[in-house]
């Protein structure tokens, strides 16, 4: 009505700048319109409604985005185009491509297309981590943000939304399959979970983050000759001490059969070496390597006390050492003939020269080891041996003849009553 | 009413029962450390308290045996030396094994094998000379070579550590011997064989009635008419309260000696394809 007024009460010229204006107005308008569009205003305006969802595959997907989400994510400031590139016009395409954080993120893409995540990926994987996958998508926040995915204590819930899954492992092939779980229960876990630990070690300290490789393969921060290196950006002193020790020594110059960090603690659920459990599991570990050297310490009081599952007694460690082990040639070995009585009188008080020559792995098998030991083990085999061979058919013969004997008095009884019967029935007759 | 018997003084039986509770104590408290490998050694340690409580019973039980070793010993030597019982070091009272042992033996085997008749014997039958020399021995060595572990700090001034290898292995050798020995062969000479079974309670009692000694032990019967003896060990019957005390204690120890024995033969045989880890 009002428009009608005013482009009738005009003078020509003004009408005709008038639909000059017009025209161009609408000339323009997919541009302007378009302009409107791509604003996070105009983005919202559905997608910020509670309830706006979509079928995809016969599922509904909720399509809903929170404003305060958007606004308090580390993108807050950016337009949805800015990662939803491929949006012109609205209405939109019902599917969207994948946004691409490479156009930003060029550093953590290559290392990411590179590690094992990124070449399962572009093989066509889909339950493979994204960058969305373990950073959120329009929630996204600085990984210093406590409430990050990524952040030090989140990020062993996110990286274990896989890797706590045994069917997935199955599917990729992963020889680890549980290791949240292990890691959860680790001493690394516990100070994470229960203390809040940021020092506490967690997937990344060890794994790295974008870069992430199978431990079988060299590039990986848990590979073999990395491992010392890695657990040794915190456990520096200990990594100091391994270095210099035969096993370390071994490892570095290429021994495949050299244990690394990884080799006695295990990769996820590393103990407290207080626990009694870990006391008696690394003297098997030891085994693994040594079996030799644990066969014969089962044989003495030593091995003895702890198979039965009791720790105060000497196990590997409390002669051998446990980072600073050295061969018994190395002069500096606790074991080593000018330490050993030190290292015995750590629990045997009275321990000299004499004492010492006590053999924590005899072997009553090997004649030069010890020969007195040899025969009288060989003796004695003989002296059980005899003595159960004897006894035992003495005993045998004995059991044989009683039972004989008994059959037959009860065989004589009743065959004489049943004679004896007879003998009345003729009678009778 | 049948006449009894005395075989056993009270000082023999109340050594034997010192024995019965020591030898049960020790084996039950060492055994799971020789065989740490079992199951059963591993529940039976940590339910007995643990490697260390486990100690402090086999080293009390050590005591008492060494004790009821001393005593017996003493009691030896008394009667040798200072009654002159001449005949307890030899002759037919004696447990020092005698060339008749050996015809007995002969005829005890021909017997087995259907050769000859059942042959009678005196005191003391061969079989439980056997037994007395085995427990004996087996005293004096585990013994010995126990208590060198025990105060391996002393004896490592006297000897080369490596005693203390030899020293446990016959410990634990001797003493698979010896368990072996009681709970197989003791249990059936003496108590579980076809004429004895269950059990014989003569060695709690310390009575043989006057059928069972002319029946078992003819010679010594005759011999100890002819020497005019037979009523010097004359015995009252042993009474309901004796002999069923007899048949709890000895039924409970010959239980428990067999399922150490069962538990022994288990870890023996089922864990030898154990790896020893």
């Amino acid at each position: 009505m009002r428009l009608t007024n005013i482009t009738f009460g005009f003078a020509r010229w003004k009408r005709t700048l008038f639909w000059l204006a017009l025209s161009s107005v609408c000339f323009l308008s997919p541009y302007i319109l378009r302009a409107q569009a791509t604003s996070k205003e105009m983005c919202l305006s559905c997608h910020g409604v509670q309830g706006l969802e979509k079928v995809r595959d016969g599922k509904s997907v909720s399509l809903y985005i929170p404003e305060e989400t958007l606004s308090r994510s580390a993108h807050g400031a950016l337009e949805c185009v800015a990662c939803h590139a491929d949006i012109s016009e609205i209405p939109h395409a019902s599917e969207l491509q994948p946004p691409q954080c490479s156009s930003c993120h060029a550093d953590a893409s290559r290392d990411y297309a590179e590690s094992v995540h990124g070449t399962a990926y572009a093989r066509g994987a889909k339950d493979v981590a994204t960058c969305s996958a373990c950073h959120g998508n329009h929630n996204i926040l600085p990984a210093k943000n406590p409430d990050s995915q990524v952040y030090p204590l989140n990020l062993p819930r996110t990286c274990g939304g896989c890797h706590g899954d045994p069917e997935l492992a199955k599917r990729h092939s992963i020889p680890v399959t549980n290791a949240y779980q292990l890691y959860m229960d680790s001493i690394h876990g516990q100070a994470l979970t229960r203390s809040g630990l940021l020092v506490a070690a967690q997937c990344l300290s060890c794994h790295g983050s974008h870069r992430i490789f199978p431990a079988s393969d060299p590039r990986s921060t848990v590979h073999r000759t990395h491992t010392p290196d890695t657990c040794g950006n915190c456990h520096v002193g200990v990594l100091k001490t391994f270095t210099s020790s035969i096993h370390g020594r071994e490892a570095k110059a290429g021994n495949p059969a050299a244990p690394v960090c990884a080799n006695c603690h295990t990769a996820h659920q590393i103990k407290r070496v207080e626990m009694d459990s870990w006391k008696l599991e690394i003297v098997r570990e030891c085994g693994t390597c040594h079996a030799e050297s644990l066969r014969t310490y089962r044989d003495t009081f030593h091995g003895q006390v702890t198979a039965l599952g009791f720790t105060r007694v000497a196990r590997c460690s409390d002669c051998h050492g446990s980072h600073d082990i050295l061969a018994i040639s190395d002069p500096d070995s606790s074991v080593a003939p000018s330490r050993i009585v030190g290292t015995c009188r750590k629990c045997h008080s009275s321990a000299n020269a004499s004492f010492v020559k006590y053999d924590p792995h005899a072997d009553p098998h090997k004649r030069a080891r010890n020969p007195v030991l040899y025969y009288t083990a060989r003796f004695m085999t003989w002296l059980l041996a005899g003595v159960f061979g004897f006894f035992g058919l003495h005993t045998i013969l004995w059991a044989g003849r009683s039972f004989l004997e008994r059959h037959r008095e009860n065989h004589h009884h009743s065959g004489s009553a049943s004679s004896q019967a007879t003998n009345a029935e003729e009678g009778k007759k | 009413m049948s006449k009894y018997y005395f075989r056993f003084s009270l000082s023999h039986r109340l050594l034997h029962g010192l024995l019965i509770l020591s030898f049960l104590g020790l084996v039950a408290t060492g055994m799971p450390l020789r065989y740490n490998q079992a199951p059963w050694a591993v529940a039976l340690s940590h339910t007995l308290g643990g490697f260390r409580v486990m100690g402090f019973f086999h080293r009390t039980f050590a005591i008492l045996l060494t004790l009821c070793f001393l005593l017996h010993l003493a009691l030896v030597l008394y009667r040798g030396w200072i009654r002159k019982q001449w005949k307890i070091l030899w002759g037919p009272d004696s447990l020092v094994p005698q060339p008749t042992d050996l015809i007995d033996f002969y005829q005890h085997i021909r017997w087995f094998i259907g050769f000859g008749p059942k042959p009678v014997f005196d005191r003391f039958t061969y079989w439980e000379k056997f037994d007395y020399w085995a427990v004996f021995w087996g005293m004096a060595i585990i013994g010995t070579s126990g208590f060198v572990l025990w105060f391996h700090g002393f004896f490592s001034r006297l000897f080369p550590g490596w005693l203390f290898n030899v020293a446990l292995l016959i410990h634990g050798e001797e003493a698979l011997l010896a368990a072996g020995f009681i709970f197989a062969i003791h249990f059936f000479n003496s108590h579980l064989r076809p004429g004895k079974f269950p059990m014989d309670l003569v060695i709690f009692t310390g009575r043989l009635s006057e059928e069972e000694l002319c029946e078992e032990r003819p010679y010594e019967y005759g011999r100890l008419q002819k020497e005019g003896l037979l009523e010097s060990l004359q015995a009252d019957p042993p009474p309901l309260w004796m002999k069923n005390l007899s048949r709890i204690l000895g039924g409970v120890s010959v239980a428990i000696g067999l399922l150490l024995f069962i538990l022994i033969l288990f870890a023996v045989f089922m864990g030898r394809n154990a790896v020893h880890v």
